[in-house]
């Protein structure tokens, strides 16, 4: 009897200790009546320079701001749509949130972002490029401050176009589409592709690049969007197919990658170009092995290098207690000179036309070619789509990557795009 | 037959190896690539031994994530989970095996009809019901859903092992004059050893890689589990810090591999020995 009285109160007692660890270990989210405003602002900063970065501005904000203090929540790219969905629907979102310009329409028509229009000042208004507000601007209401913006260049191996006699476009005189081609072509051979196009979820970034030759893939009439697939959607499509299995000179391996996955085949010599984001040079740079010598290409032209502006984002939640105190922050840590030090620390261009003059970023590799490449963005018609992400994740995707798998033809992509899509787009516009 | 027995013995062993190395080779890999620089983990020829190892990665994770933080954090959640899982679960599989009746048959439904709902169904209403109890943002609101969650499965194994137990072991206990708890500390207990450290150890290993509850019920960074913390270290269009990440990930192996090795030993002790004699 003893012995089970003993056992008993040993297990009641871990059980206990647990319990009450697991109590004393509850989130204070609550700030006090008296005392400082209290604001929350939740980051995707992943890049080690990008988080410090980040950590530096709120500090010294703090430090300048006793009566309004911010704490810093750092969130990740891989959950953050399903974490800020049920904080959203839950009432628990933070009071700033670090996102991109794609999910703000969403957000907005859900009543969980605040309407910022008439809290931002002309001093910022004027300072962030035009293409970048239309970005966040949906019915005539700003939704979110853009300050960081992305742009399609390519990659090269130096050492390859030097052997291959092939020199590096000047930003203001970007190769063409066609040359982009002949290149390819002659850097291939048999032991190099011209180039490795990394078709992971494609659907954003070919809907991006076909507006070098006008393919906007949506219109809209009587406020209603609909679907669209002629001969300018079709344009980049069957340019980067041909690569594949006409010209052969784009590498059919790397269709399936995405991320870093190129890294390895690129730094091998295998492949002489890689198109990617402008952001990519961070990787290139941490990996690269001694000796390597790498270049940034300008975006390419077809009609124009015209891309589209879908710039990461920070929003005030409605639900927000203080959002006097929440957008007094929000200037400040978007302003000219701290765009400039978080573009650096995550290799984007900034929103902000001051920082992109400030030196941190003019020192960085090949700048004058991503300064150029923020010149060229611009609002697309799919970024005002209600129902394009759900059109893009079910069916622009999974089709485009079976288009450019050889498993389907441009005829039946157009149909899934258009029959399938605008079912979807008939849902969001009852 | 004597010739084939003595070759089957390097054939099994030959087998035994293979199946080591398939089971130990990705925590290898593991421990490779947390040794490497990035340069070298980039590289085209993968190599097993690091060429130039570094403990880098490790710096690097230990100074950017609260890595240790979140293992306490996740110990404390998984251990008190496992912990009470186990203790609801015995009572209740003891019942549920050895007395049939309509909340018997009522249970089991339940546990059978709770295993078919996905997590992405009960999230939100989970997380409201959390946040009105004032239990969002807490490691108990974390841990009484891990142990919600993992019951289930937990009483359905505790109550097939009870019914393996024969009655009769009971009966002849009670024969030679034991009372019923006596009869069950002392003939049913040993005998469900390997049962309980069969559940305990499900309900840990669930508790300790679950993610997508931690993300949604915990926002504090403080109370972080290890898995929302290694998620850090992927970025948009899922590119990985490698190296940190792999070293962060070794790491919280390591609380796992020590709670194995203690417990694992219990699941092949306390079998029956022929106590009965049919």
């Amino acid at each position: 009897m003893k012995s089970i009285v003993r056992r008993a109160t040993v297990v009641t007692a871990a059980m206990s200790t647990g319990l009450v660890l697991a109590a004393c270990g509850a989130g204070d989210s609550s700030g006090t009546d008296d005392g400082p405003v209290q604001l929350t602002f939740q980051a995707l900063a992943f890049q080690p320079e990008s988080i410090e970065a980040n950590k530096e501005i709120i500090e010294q904000w703090n430090a300048d701001h006793p009566d309004i203090q911010v704490e810093y929540l750092q969130g990740d790219w891989a959950s953050v749509q399903d974490q800020l969905v049920t904080a959203f629907e839950g009432g628990t979102a933070p009071d700033l949130v670090h996102y991109e310009s794609s999910y703000l329409q969403d957000f907005a028509d859900r009543g969980w972002l605040l309407d910022l229009t008439d809290m931002i000042s002309d001093e910022m208004k004027d300072d962030i490029r035009d293409g970048a507000w239309d970005a966040v601007t949906f019915d005539d209401s700003v939704y979110a401050v853009p300050f960081l913006l992305d742009a399609q260049v390519i990659f090269a191996n130096k050492a390859l176009l030097d052997q291959a006699g092939i020199e590096v476009p000047a930003p203001d005189d970007p190769w063409t589409w066609d040359e982009f081609a002949e290149i390819s072509r002659k850097l291939s051979d048999a032991d190099t592709y011209g180039v490795a196009w990394t078709l992971k979820d494609p659907a954003n970034r070919i809907l991006n690049l076909a507006l070098n030759f006008g393919g906007e893939f949506f219109t809209e009439s009587d406020g209603a969007s609909e679907v669209v697939f002629g001969d300018a959607e079709k344009e980049v499509l069957q340019r980067i197919h041909d690569q594949l299995y006409v010209d052969q000179s784009a590498a059919p391996e790397a269709i399936g990658m995405g991320g870093s996955d190129p890294l390895p085949g690129f730094f091998d010599g295998q492949y002489a170009l890689l198109p990617k984001g402008i952001w990519f040079r961070q990787q290139i740079m941490d990996q690269a092995p001694e000796g390597f010598e790498w270049v940034t290409i300008p975006a390419l032209k077809g009609e124009s290098q015209t891309q589209a502006a879908a710039p990461q984002t920070v929003s005030i939640a409605a639900e927000t207690e203080h959002p006097e105190e929440a957008m007094a922050f929000l200037e400040y840590l978007l302003n000219a000179e701290n765009q400039a030090t978080l573009a650096k620390g995550d290799w984007m261009i900034p929103a902000s036309e001051g920082a992109a003059e400030n030196e941190v970023l003019t020192e960085t590799p090949d700048w004058p070619v991503a300064a150029a490449s923020g010149a060229i963005l611009e609002q697309a018609p799919f970024q005002t789509v209600r129902g394009y992400e759900e059109w893009k994740n079910k069916v622009a995707n999974p089709a485009i990557e079976e288009f450019f798998a050889n498993s389907l033809s441009m005829d039946d992509l157009g149909s899934k795009l258009v029959d399938e899509g605008n079912a979807i787009l008939e849902r969001y516009q009852r | 037959m004597r010739v084939l027995r003595s070759l089957s013995t390097p054939g099994k062993y030959v087998a035994l190896i293979a199946y080591l190395v398939f089971l130990a080779f990705p925590l290898l890999w593991l421990l490779s690539t947390a040794l490497k620089t990035p340069p070298e983990i980039a590289r085209i020829e993968p190599t097993i031994i690091p060429e130039n190892p570094t403990l880098e990665n490790f710096r690097v994770a230990f100074e950017q994530q609260p890595i240790a933080r979140a293992l306490l954090n996740t110990v404390v959640v998984a251990g008190t989970s496992a912990l009470i899982t186990v203790v609801l679960s015995i009572p209740a599989a003891y019942v549920m095996a050895r007395y049939r009746s309509a909340v018997s048959r009522l249970t089991m439904l339940w546990v059978l009809l709770s295993q078919l709902f996905p997590f992405i169904l009960v999230i939100i209403p989970l997380f409201l019901v959390l946040r009105n109890a004032g239990l969002y943002d807490t490691q108990l609101g974390l841990i009484i859903v891990y142990v919600v969650w993992s019951m289930p499965f937990a009483l359905w194994m505790l109550r097939s092992y009870v019914s393996g137990i024969p009655v009769e072991l009971e009966e002849a206990a009670a024969i030679d004059g034991a009372g019923k708890l006596r009869a069950l500390r002392e003939v049913v207990a040993p005998l469900l050893v390997p049962g309980v450290v069969a559940a305990a150890m499900f309900a840990f290993v669930s508790a300790w890689n679950e993610f997508l509850f931690a993300l949604v019920l915990l926002r504090t960074p403080e109370l972080q589990t290890i898995s929302l913390t290694l998620v850090k270290f992927i970025g948009a269009d899922g590119v990985a810090r490698l190296g940190p990440l792999a070293a962060a990930a070794l790491v919280a192996t390591i609380p796992s591999l020590v709670f194995f090795a203690i417990i694992q030993r219990r699941l092949v002790g306390g079998l029956l020995g022929g106590a009965v004699k049919s």
